[in-house]
């Protein structure tokens, strides 16, 4: 087995939900052995840059993870460029970027940590923390609505959209698989317990509500998936193959000429 | 009242005593508790008729409170670093709006390499925004310099935003004893805030409207008549603040041992060690004084000139780089002595949090005051090492 940890020590709370998800993006690196590239933003989720050995990977700027991956995917069409940022940063802080990706369909592979919270400046409340509720270290409950990351991706474009559970490995690495297979822009919502400061989802809540899908749902329920509260349906939820980014760019050079 | 608490809590309880209207933010290292001290306040119910926001971002915060502040609301906010070069689109645009935003800055280095840690490279690049600047020594100064702030940039004659900087963790993290101001104080000292000109149905006016050439040139010489005026409204405030407090900081420069053969100059939170160190070169026999930067912009050139003009050597100790010239204050200070027969040994040092301790301070006097130096520039107190890119 192709060893792609660094020996950087790893620098998350005990029992983050962070070592599942770079437990299962390293076992899926190695089943789809290809060259590739993390791209982080800032966060705590983003420290993943450091510990896997990537052609290169980039520490970026919080909430810059999506455009800094696009350059490189652009320049490097050949590698696998992953994105790895929380959901303060891909949809707080960066979620512009978020759209924009969704709307070209670049080949890029969005991975969001998402544990609702801001863990790195501790405890705030992130951007798909539910309205009404308080967390710990709030001071008061949540005045802003929660995002739906995967209503959100489908509404921008992304032609991949999935969402796992950083704690069950086996099924977040076949998904991140899928992910990767996929050509265009793919997001995997997955759903992270923060076991220092959300102290609502943990992992008993998530346990609780979660459920596997049997197969993508059809176009007629996909909406009532995505909106599904009670419980949280894991799994793919959308797969379209559309033009890339990469295709469109092809055709707009050769525009004249056609 | 005195109380040991932390920087933080000085900045939140001084900005709490202002009776702000708006505090808008988004968590930065080390700024963060600032804000989260003002939220637990809005939590329980300490901040009468104000709204705390959480952004989306440091740009979505600073528009908010451009908003705001437009909208004729006292507001407040603090950010450093990322944070702030984040914000500056938006302050550039509100110090043409005139608008007295009061922000707290704590001071952090900037990325790239990623750093938490203090230096005073971040708010360099607010320097020419037309923005107030003040550098403050310690947590009972910048508690003190809150409701100052707010009178200096809502006075009539100035209406510009108000940065206060201060180091991050160096200040921001430590415990002092605080006296703690009393609400009567601040209210007889700082007024409500009651603009002429602000976003009304009764008055209407238009903010930020396209300017073409034949009227740009107009509002920038507007903004740096009301930064020279400031000079003389802040002077003004300093010395009603002394009064008021019974705590004298000094006006734009806080001079020790003035009229010294040799004359260091810094600003921020080095200042305190540099004031030992210095007192502890005079007794060793060294003719050693020190000026303390309060007031970075509007540069106090006459007060430069006046207490600085006849040393004949000046140490600056920058915390940030011009790239591809120096130090940005030796750059300003040279710039105001141009004439002068002074020797300037400018360096820089404590870049990303690098310590600069007190030996190591009194090593870079002792150096200059024994010969050892050439006049010129230098960074002090980095490793040597092989450049990857050379």
């Amino acid at each position: 087995m192709k060893e792609l940890r660094t020996d950087a020590w790893v620098q998350w709370c005990p029992g983050c939900g962070n070592y599942g998800i770079l437990s299962a993006l390293q076992k899926a690196l190695i089943d789809i052995n290809r060259d590739f590239s993390i791209v982080g933003g800032i966060g705590c989720s983003s420290r993943i840059v450091y510990y896997l050995k990537g052609s290169f990977n980039v520490h970026t700027l919080h909430g810059r993870a999506i455009p800094v991956a696009s350059g490189i995917k652009l320049s490097k069409p050949e590698l696998l460029v992953i994105v790895s940022g929380g959901d303060g940063d891909i949809l707080g802080i960066g979620a512009g970027h978020f759209l924009a990706l969704g709307r070209r369909n670049l080949d890029l592979k969005v991975f969001i940590h998402d544990n609702a919270v801001y863990g790195l400046t501790k405890g705030q409340a992130g951007p798909t923390l539910p309205l009404n509720v308080k967390l710990k270290a709030m001071p008061y409950a949540n005045v802003h609505d929660a995002i739906n990351p995967i209503l959100l991706a489908f509404v921008s474009g992304y032609t991949f959209i999935a969402r796992a559970y950083a704690y069950h490995i086996r099924e977040l690495k076949e998904i991140m698989k899928e992910a990767m297979k996929h050509r265009g822009a793919a997001v995997v919502d997955i759903l992270q317990p923060c076991t220092t400061y959300n102290d609502l989802m943990t992992r008993e809540w998530f346990e609780e509500r979660i459920y596997y899908m049997d197969s993508i749902p059809d176009r007629s329920k996909l909406f009532e998936k995505m909106l599904e509260k009670e419980k949280i349906p894991l799994g793919i939820f959308f797969k379209e193959e559309k033009e890339t980014f990469e295709e469109r760019l092809k055709k707009a050079k050769l525009y004249k000429q056609s | 009242m005195k109380k040991v608490v932390r920087g933080f809590y000085a900045v939140a309880y001084s900005v709490k005593l202002c009776r702000p209207s708006v505090i808008c933010a988004y968590p930065i290292t080390p700024q963060t508790e600032i804000v989260e001290n003002l939220a637990q306040m809005y939590a329980d119910g300490e901040l009468e008729n104000c709204e705390y926001i959480t952004a989306e971002s440091e740009f979505g915060a600073a528009s908010i409170l451009v908003g705001a502040s437009a909208a004729g609301a006292r507001v407040f906010t603090a950010t450093c670093s990322q944070g702030l070069i984040l914000m500056s689109e938006i302050l550039f645009n509100a110090a043409g709006l005139r608008l007295p935003i009061v922000l707290v800055n704590t001071n952090r280095a900037l990325s790239a390499p990623l750093s938490i840690w203090n230096d005073h490279q971040d708010f360099m690049v607010l320097r020419d925004a037309g923005i107030i600047q003040v550098h403050v020594e310690n947590n009972q100064e910048v508690h003190d310099m809150i409701p100052q702030a707010y009178k200096i940039a809502e006075d009539k004659k100035v209406l510009l935003p108000f940065m206060i900087c201060m180091d991050g963790f160096k200040l921001t993290h430590a415990y002092e004893p605080i006296d703690l101001l009393e609400q009567e104080t601040v209210d007889s000292f700082l007024p409500p805030y009651k603009p002429e000109y602000y976003l009304t149905t009764k008055k209407p006016i238009a903010m930020g409207c396209y300017a073409p050439p034949p009227f740009y040139m107009e509002f920038r010489v507007a903004m740096q008549n009301a930064m020279l005026r400031a000079k003389e409204i802040m002077r003004k405030v300093f010395r009603e603040w002394a009064e008021v407090s019974g705590r004298d900081w000094g006006e734009h420069l806080a001079v020790d041992y003035p009229n010294s053969r040799i004359m260091v100059v810094a600003m921020g939170s080095i200042v305190a060690p540099l004031r030992k160190v210095v007192k502890e070169l005079r007794s060793e026999g060294l003719d050693v004084g020190l000026v303390k930067i309060r007031t970075y912009r509007p540069f106090p050139v006459e007060d430069v000139q006046k207490e600085l003009g006849s040393s004949e050597k000046i140490i600056v100790l920058d915390r940030s780089v011009s790239f591809g010239y120096e130090g940005p204050l030796s750059i300003d200070l040279k710039a105001a002595l141009f004439g002068r027969s002074v020797e300037f040994y400018s360096y820089i040092v404590g870049l990303g949090g690098r310590d600069t301790s007190k030996d190591f301070l009194a090593s870079i006097i002792r150096n200059v005051a024994h010969n050892k130096e050439k006049p010129g520039w230098a960074f002090k107190g980095y490793k040597e090492f092989e450049e990857v890119i050379p």
